[in-house]
């Protein structure tokens, strides 16, 4: 099976973008995008479709089985992880691969994504008290602790902007293991710090649920944090 | 005090990190990506602790004794004492934290894990390792919003700043580049490497990341840090191909009930209960390996040994294994539930790296080195669920004797039990003690040669070579054929990293030539017995380009005290 792909590139000084198409030969099956960055980059003789070499391309990889978030990328317009788009997914065998957008691009694939680690800072997601531990929430603190950090949910979000105050659902999924475990008392900083950098930004379109690629029940763990959050304010 | 120099955010690098953090102590958390990137995410089966909580009375003595003779009595007695009786404290910590560890009617559920007599293992479905890093990211946050932890991401480390002559090195920092900008840095002060597993040795053959090339081991030898058990490799019995690497089928699965058989004849044989009537298809990895090998090989077997998950019942893939289903249905187009699957052993741990002692220090003054580039605690092979914790505990124990030794912040409560801070007791107090740390140094040298990668060509030679040699069966023969091969490749090293990475490759397989007897993950057909002369650290050493390995006394046991045997 033969897949062209027209990827775009960019210069790491100049920022330069340009587009480069390679062929490429898939050996078997279950080879994903991951495989063939990786195969082109380790061929030496690969040359694009005006014959010129081509340099290494530069994208994030880790894990290589869609645990670890470094490969996100956009797969034909949509952000996926690279090493989970298999390519015989995709029916016309033209794949474009660029990075994604909402974060500034540091060289052909690879973003800067610190924006999201920055959010979560703001928000302030770390226990300040020890954990209280119910049987009632250990799923949420489970699917609260799942999230990749990859970038997706934002870049499909209508409302994540970087700079703005709404932090996106990359912010959210952490922030709700925290709801999910600080005893009560400990939770009116924390709900605040909801409030202003999620609740009110978000439009509940659940874009990002559909794009997640860990899957993640967000809609779940918004109804649930809600929840917590409506009791406190009665409670109070 | 100077802020310390972590290299690597995975399980250790946050450990130490924290541990520093939480006495007022600042360092720079340097990786190559961020802590979600890190292999410790995907540990799945679970962490080790003797915590008792399944009525079998189980102590730590236990646990040690498990984890001994697991590793066929090579690791480190004092330090594995030190792992095992602290491992409670480890645990109670991480759930203080808020890891969701699997709980019944407010107890912790502990599950069976290969080499162990008694449920030991606390886990969290099967994201064990994700849950856990998750939670030690949120800690470490805490601490990088007070400006205590200094992370920097997307760097890399390329060597250590080392001074002095042999036998007496010491070293002043560390030289890292950014990433995306190129730039190279300067940071003095003292490291701690914990920077994972030699993955990158064998690209496409390990169930780890790719981001773990094995550089790092391979750069610090030849600056001469001493590495020991570079022959124990560890080849998990139960992995699948998937695209560019071999996925791991956690233990769990056997844990939980899961069976491994080959057909002979035509018909179904469970060989490792028949052999095994004790452990069954829980004995060590190293032994269900070598069975799976042997088995395959066999005349009236049917060559491919499968996996069969389909008696456990629909509570257990639910609660305990529902990550694991839904990969095999992805990744092989099966449901485990339904069907068997096929697998196949992979490379999964390095129990050999970097050589450090009880406190974590490698033999350059101020080095220490913490997690999976390290050597200690498993020996000739490591028990499931005891590498998590080796590399918090380790992490821990690294910062701890950093702290001490430079007198700084040293809770009291850790010196007496080595326990793990329990909680979190406001830090903000004890912070901007110690964080005057100079800033980084552009660095201005114009040649630095390391920072040349190796090319891809040139390592899978180097993998195909040392992949030959250091199967999960190895002979004299074929691993005199793989050196002659790797002088044969070293002649033809274009840079200084393919030049350290062949020294490397030479050091292993040296050492499993050294070898001449059968233990743990060491399995020589020439030498198919253990040889108790030979139970000592075989250790590797680099002078000058040099190479020397040498077999080294290990430690005496210790003794048990009656108060040891108590339960915990
Ligand atoms: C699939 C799988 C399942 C596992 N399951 C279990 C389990 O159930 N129980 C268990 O106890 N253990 C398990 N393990 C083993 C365990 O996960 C690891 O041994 C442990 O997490 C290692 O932690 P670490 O901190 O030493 O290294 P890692 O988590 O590998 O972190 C290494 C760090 O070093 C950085 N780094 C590497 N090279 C460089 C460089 N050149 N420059 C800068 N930084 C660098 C990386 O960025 C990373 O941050 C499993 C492993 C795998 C692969
Ligand atoms: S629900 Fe919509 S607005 Fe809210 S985070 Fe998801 S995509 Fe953005
Ligand atoms: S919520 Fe999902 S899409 Fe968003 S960063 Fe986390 S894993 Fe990625
Ligand atoms: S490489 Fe880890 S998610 Fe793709």
């Amino acid at each position: 099976m033969q897949v062209q792909f027209d990827i775009l590139r960019s210069d790491r000084q100049t920022k330069e973008q340009y587009v480069q198409s390679i062929l490429y030969e898939c050996a078997d099956d279950s080879e994903t995008v991951a495989t063939a960055l990786t195969k082109i980059n380790a061929d030496s003789a690969v040359r694009d479709l005006h014959g010129n070499p081509v340099s290494a391309i530069a994208w994030e990889c880790s894990c290589l089985q869609k645990k670890c978030g470094a490969c996100a990328m956009l797969i034909d317009g949509r952000p996926r992880l690279a090493c989970d788009a298999m390519l015989k997914e995709f029916r016309k065998k033209h794949i474009s691969l660029s990075p994604l957008k909402k974060f500034p691009v540091v060289c052909d694939l690879i973003v800067d994504r610190s924006i999201l680690y920055e959010n979560l800072k703001v928000i302030g997601v770390w226990l300040k008290k020890e954990a209280e531990r119910s049987e009632k929430h250990d799923d949420m603190a489970y699917e609260g602790s799942r999230c990749l950090q990859c970038g997706c949910c934002l870049e499909v979000c209508p409302n994540f902007y970087a700079g703005g105050s709404f932090a996106g659902m990359s912010a959210f999924v952490p922030t709700a293991r925290l709801l999910s475990e600080l005893p009560d008392t400990q939770k009116k900083e924390l709900f605040e710090a909801y409030r202003a950098h999620i609740y009110e930004g978000c439009g509940k379109s659940l874009a990002c649920r559909k794009i997640c690629p860990a899957g993640i029940d967000i809609d779940g763990l918004l109804v649930n944090s809600n929840a917590m959050a409506v009791w406190k304010r009665v409670k109070r | 005090m100077e802020r310390i120099n972590i290299i690597g955010a995975g399980l250790a690098g946050l450990s130490a990190a924290i541990t520093l953090a939480r006495g007022g102590v600042g360092c720079n958390l340097i990786s190559l990506q961020h802590s979600e990137r890190a292999q410790s995410v995907l540990a799945e089966g679970g962490i080790n602790a003797a915590l008792d909580t399944m009525g079998q009375q189980d102590t730590f003595w236990e646990h040690y004794k498990d984890t001994m003779t697991g590793g066929g009595q090579l690791a480190d007695a004092d330090a594995v004492y030190g792992l095992t009786k602290h491992a409670p404290d480890i645990v109670r910590w991480l759930t203080a934290l808020g890891v969701p560890f699997h709980m019944e009617q407010g107890r912790l559920i502990l599950r069976n894990f290969g080499g162990q007599k008694k449920k030991r293992t606390a886990y969290a479905k099967s994201s064990t390792g994700k849950m856990i890093v998750s939670a030690l990211i949120d800690e470490a946050r805490k601490y990088e919003a007070a400006g205590v932890i200094e992370r920097y991401p997307h760097h890399e480390f390329i060597r250590l700043l080392v001074d002095g002559e042999n036998g007496k090195k010491s070293c002043k920092g560390v030289r890292i580049r950014d990433t995306y900008s190129g730039e190279l840095y300067d940071f003095s002060g003292m490291v701690i490497l914990a920077s994972g597993g030699m993955n990158g040795i064998f690209p496409g053959m390990t169930t780890g990341t790719v981001q773990n090339s094995g550089d790092v081991t391979a750069t610090v030898f030849a600056q001469g840090v001493t590495l020991s058990n570079l022959e124990m490799l560890q080849y998990h019995p139960t992995t699948i191909g998937i695209s560019g690497k071999r996925c791991l089928v956690t233990e769990a699965a056997r844990g939980e009930g899961g069976r491994l058989y080959i057909l002979r004849d035509g018909a179904p044989w469970y060989f490792m209960e028949e052999k095994y009537p004790e452990l069954k298809n829980l004995m060590p990895r190293d032994v269900v390996s070598r069975e799976m090998y042997f088995a395959a090989r066999r005349e009236d077997c049917g060559g491919q040994v499968y996996l069969d998950m389909t008696g456990l019942s629909d509570e257990i893939w639910k609660k305990k294994l529902s990550d694991l289903r839904e990969e095999l249905r992805r990744y092989l187009g099966i449901d485990p539930a339904k069907e068997p699957i096929p697998v196949e052993p992979g490379i999964h741990y390095f129990m050999g790296g970097i050589d450090v002692d009880v406190y974590h220090r490698t033999n350059i003054q101020n080095l220490y080195a913490a997690g999976e580039c390290t050597s200690q605690y498993h020996g000739a092979n490591r028990l499931g669920g005891n590498s998590m914790l080796g590399a918090i505990y380790g992490g821990k124990v690294a910062a701890e004797h950093i702290m001490s030794a430079a007198g700084a912040y040293f809770p009291k409560e850790m010196q007496k039990t080595g326990a793990a801070p329990a909680g979190n007791s406001d830090a903000s107090e004890r912070i901007a003690v110690m964080t005057d740390g100079k800033a980084p140094v552009l660095c201005t040298v114009s040649a630095e040669p390391l920072t040349e990668e190796a090319s891809p060509d040139f390592i899978m030679r180097l993998s195909k070579i040392l992949s030959d040699g250091l199967g999960i069966v190895r002979s004299g023969q074929r691993l005199q054929k793989a050196l002659y091969d790797v002088q044969e490749v070293e002649a033809e090293a274009k840079n200084l990293r393919e030049k350290n990475r062949t020294a490397l490759a030479g050091a292993m397989l040296r050492s499993a030539m050294m070898r001449t007897e059968s233990r743990g993950a060491h399995y020589r057909e020439d030498y198919p017995e253990k040889d108790e002369t030979l139970r000592k650290k075989l250790t590797a050493s680099c002078q000058e380009g040099t190479v020397s390995l040498n077999f080294r006394q290990l430690c005496d046991e210790p003794e048990a005290t009656a108060n040891d045997c108590d339960l915990q």
